[in-house]
């Protein structure tokens, strides 16, 4: 693949000779979109065959690294039979063709696509296969069920063939079957398969296009002031500085901040920073971590919202033989995306049209829609590839801002965060101060578990979801809510708590912080009963065959229990989210002045049927480091209102010089696909935070870690 | 006017002086490979070769880059070099959004055309000023080992 291109511009340039394509609108009742001989190049179209056998699938999710561009292809190709060296992928337009069946919109997250689309697309590629073969057959005067398919070809058993590229105008005439057969997984040829991306080769030459590469003729390029906290207004503004500056060609105040426009990034940026603005905070103005945490804290110690209530957990405290109450805490984060939030827009009379990396294509086009007052269809969403998305690219700020100065200035406007606005002004991880209560009986099993969440809502802040009657926050409660033990009486109660911050989905949601608070409290109950974490958790497990499959698996290939050269100790957690299984081994040592250093970390993943199992190991591998810069790193504090960080100096992220060895083993399955964008973050910081007690017995509740305590005396 | 020399061509911009080269390349050239990261030269997207040596684009400005060659990610595949590296990235199949992979690769580039066979220790010293949020770093080492052996052979 070259470059994308949305759909209707590659049929625009391919638009000659036969070709046969195939649509329908989700969710899938069938496949309903009848192929309609006048318009057979519909953009609501998953798939294209050209009559010279090109197969190009259109791909309705955005990518951000979690390999979609290659994963689709891979699905549509394997029931068509493709060979896979003539297949391409486009990025597809807005379309509610592409809604991902799981949202019931087009916006990539939540580790979905291969989860959403894993039968749409192979019904899409299975339905063409028959089409094809009913083509073949029909030429050939012999019945279809003579014929077989194998790499882009129609072969009947008299040996005879016939190439699908010579096959698409005699398809195109067929009706497309209702009820495709789908392929039994023994036979599949591509799925499982380790398989290179087809998004590589423009990632080595610098050809491939980010939102931030859209070149738009006569575009004015914004940096903006952000407001620093929600709300905030800017009381006053002098930007007769930032006006004198060569190159500024407008100053525009919108109600997220104020945005300097110029020829260029730099003229803008030295604009933007020599503006002079006093900032009314509001009720913002005295928050600081402080009182962040003290606030959670309250609403972990009186939590109303109750998730799970099993048995009867007073009677259980009474009776118990053993008590252990530990208080963790984590705080707010940014995802810090290589690529700073930008959007390119262009507001022209009644249309709007954008060049974005976005994880909510399809929300953007009705959100634009309304601030630029035109009708939803006439907002074209163009996407690009995306520097990084880890849910902060679901948010649809920059788009708004874009959409706003364009329309203000009449002008094409490329908007770019500084890497400091970027960072500061909200969409943060939540912070959570959550409060455990457990007591074991005389054998050291757990018989009683209460857990208090005191944490702010996603889903109040989302704009686009509810807090369900319980009052429960379902991504606040993630990981502790469901969590796999098997504990006789528990209460499980979230309070909710609102300090302020603009909260936002981030890698793996609540569980970057709830698996972090329950494998360590798990870890402490092991430690309580003075027993082996790994054979605890096991024997609390004997339900839970997923995740006791891979809390095996890791502990096997890591040498559970095997010598470590001197002054290396292993952890171990385990985790479900998004329908994955992962366990993960970490063996760490600890520095003169602190500092923990991740030596190896061994996951085991049970992901169901796999596409691609190279990017299963990379996501899982890539989760890891994630996870484990927030865990010795990760955190936006805050003072007087303003956040204090702002760039990679103050907000460190994981380097070359500290990555440890990563071994990632999947479990063979034939369960159906879990996400895999997300699965491999949430046991890190867990697994760490066990090592380090295993190392130095000082449990380590808080995120990210404070090194100061394990200083060697 | 200043005149720069880049991927082997002079290119005339009309720019400031004290503009950083990132923005001349990305916005006068239309060479877009070259990636703005944190403009504090902290996470190495904006790697470029001034007279072979890497620099952070973002944080040097075009006053200091005119009279020298200037090579690009949409240069480096000429040199002998950025063939092996971008061979190896291919072969591993590095990337994951892909963002950082041009610093990347011009930090590699410049480590390898230094030491052909760096060791574990080289790759961490020219390496960790580049930042990738994928998680990427164990392959890109693979991916210089991989680069280095093809260099090695071809000596």
């Amino acid at each position: 693949m070259d470059t994308l291109q949305t759909s209707r511009r590659g049929f625009l340039k391919s638009g000659t000779g036969a070709a046969l394509s195939i649509g329908f609108a989700l969710p899938l009742a069938g496949l309903s979109g009848r192929l309609d001989a006048a318009t057979p190049f519909s953009p609501n179209a998953f798939l294209r065959i050209g009559s010279d056998g090109q197969v190009t699938v259109i791909c309705g999710s955005a990518e951000m690294g979690q390999g979609v561009l290659t994963a689709i292809p891979m699905l549509v190709a394997e029931e068509l039979d493709a060979d896979w060296k003539t297949v391409r992928v486009e990025q597809a337009p807005v379309d509610k063709a592409y809604n991902n069946p799981m949202f019931q919109m087009q916006a990539t997250g939540g580790s979905t696509t291969v989860r959403a689309f894993w039968e749409p697309m192979r019904q899409a590629g299975a339905a063409a296969r028959e089409m094809l073969v009913a083509a073949a057959a029909a030429q050939w005067k012999v019945p279809a069920a003579e014929c077989r398919t194998e790499a882009g070809q129609v072969i009947h058993k008299s040996g005879k063939k016939l190439g699908y590229g010579t096959l698409t105008a005699a398809a195109a005439q067929l009706p497309v079957p209702a009820t495709p057969v789908l392929k039994d997984p023994k036979d599949f040829r591509i799925l499982g398969k380790r398989t290179r991306r087809l998004d590589t080769p423009g990632k080595l030459n610098g050809s491939a296009k980010y939102g931030i590469d859209a070149q738009v003729p006569g575009m004015l390029v914004a940096v903006m002031a952000r407001a620093p906290q929600p709300g905030a207004k800017p009381a006053k503004v002098d930007d007769s500085k930032a006006k004198a500056v060569k190159g500024v060609r407008q100053v525009i105040t919108i109600p997220s901040g104020v945005a300097v426009l110029a020829d260029g990034y730099w003229a803008a940026k030295k604009g933007r920073d020599a503006l002079a603005i006093d900032w009314d905070l509001g009720a913002a103005k005295d928050l600081s971590s402080a009182k962040v945490s003290a606030m959670l804290a309250e609403g972990a110690g009186e939590p109303d919202a109750v998730a799970v209530d099993l048995g009867n957990t007073k009677d259980a405290a009474a009776t118990g033989a053993k008590s252990v109450d530990a208080t963790y805490e984590a705080p707010y984060l940014a995802h810090a995306c290589m690529e700073p939030m930008n959007c390119t827009a262009w507001v022209q009379g009644d249309s709007v049209e954008i060049w974005v990396g976005t994880q909510s294509q399809g929300p953007n086009q009705g959100i634009l829609s309304q601030v630029a007052s035109v009708t939803p269809a006439k907002v074209k969403v163009n996407t690009l590839m995306l520097g990084g998305g880890f849910g902060r690219r679901f948010a649809p700020d920059f788009t708004i801002d874009a959409t706003l100065l364009s329309k203000i200035s009449g002008k094409p406007v490329k908007l770019i965060y500084s890497r400091e606005d970027d960072m500061a002004a909200g969409f943060f991880r939540p912070a959570s101060v959550t409060k455990f209560e457990a007591v074991l009986d005389s054998q050291g099993r757990p018989t009683m578990l209460k857990a208090g969440v005191g944490s702010p809502s996603i889903m109040a802040a989302s704009g686009f979801m509810k807090i369900p009657d319980n009052g429960v926050d379902t991504f606040a409660m993630e990981g502790i809510a469901d969590h796999p033990y098997d504990i006789a009486n528990q209460r499980l109660a979230y309070g909710r708590k609102e300090p302020g911050p603009q909260v936002w989905f981030w890698r793996s949601v609540g569980h970057s912080q709830n698996i972090f608070f329950i494998e360590s409290f798990i870890d402490e109950l092991a430690a309580a009963a003075r027993q082996d974490p790994y054979e605890y958790r096991r024997a609390l497990l004997g339900k839970q065959p997923r995740y006791r499959g891979v809390l095996e698996l890791a502990a096997q290939k890591a040498g559970w229990g095997s010598p470590l050269p001197a002054g290396v100790f292993r952890g171990i957690a385990v985790a479900q989210s998004f329908g994955s299984y992962v366990a993960e081994v970490a063996e760490v040592s600890i520095g003169a002045d602190g500092t923990p250093k991740v030596h190896r970390v061994v996951a085991a993943v049970d992901c169901g049927m796999t596409v691609n199992p190279m990017t299963i190991e990379r996501q899982i591998e890539g989760a890891i480091v994630y996870g484990l810069s927030a865990a010795l790193y990760g955190r936006i504090s805050f003072k007087d209102g303003r956040v204090e960080q702002g760039n990679f100096n103050d907000y460190p992220v994981l380097r070359m010089n500290e990555m440890p060895k990563v071994e990632v083993h999947i479990v063979p399955s034939t369960e159906k696909p879990g996400g895999i964008g997300e699965p491999g973050t949430p046991p890190i910081a867990p697994a760490v935070a066990n090592a380090i007690f295993a190392a130095t017995a000082k449990r380590l509740r808080s995120l990210p870690f404070d090194t100061a305590q394990l200083k060697k005396a | 006017m200043v005149t720069l020399n880049v991927n082997g061509k002079a290119k005339s911009v009309d720019a400031e002086a004290d503009t950083p080269l990132l923005w001349v390349l990305r916005e006068n050239l239309q060479l877009t490979g070259t990636k703005f990261g944190c403009g504090m030269a902290l996470c190495g997207a904006c790697t470029v070769h001034l007279d072979g040596k890497p620099v952070r684009s973002c944080s040097t400005p075009i006053s200091a880059a005119a009279g020298k060659k200037i090579t690009t990610i949409e240069g480096v595949g000429a040199t002998r070099t950025g063939k092996a590296v971008q061979a190896a990235w291919a072969k591993i199949d590095v990337p994951q959004c892909g963002y950082c992979q041009s610093g990347q690769i011009m930090s590699a580039c410049a480590l390898l055309a230094e030491k052909k066979a760096p060791t574990d220790g080289d790759i961490d010293g020219a390496m960790s000023g580049n930042i990738c949020r994928c998680g990427t770093y164990n392959e890109i080492r693979a991916a210089i080992k991989d680069a280095s052996v093809t260099l090695v052979k071809g000596a």
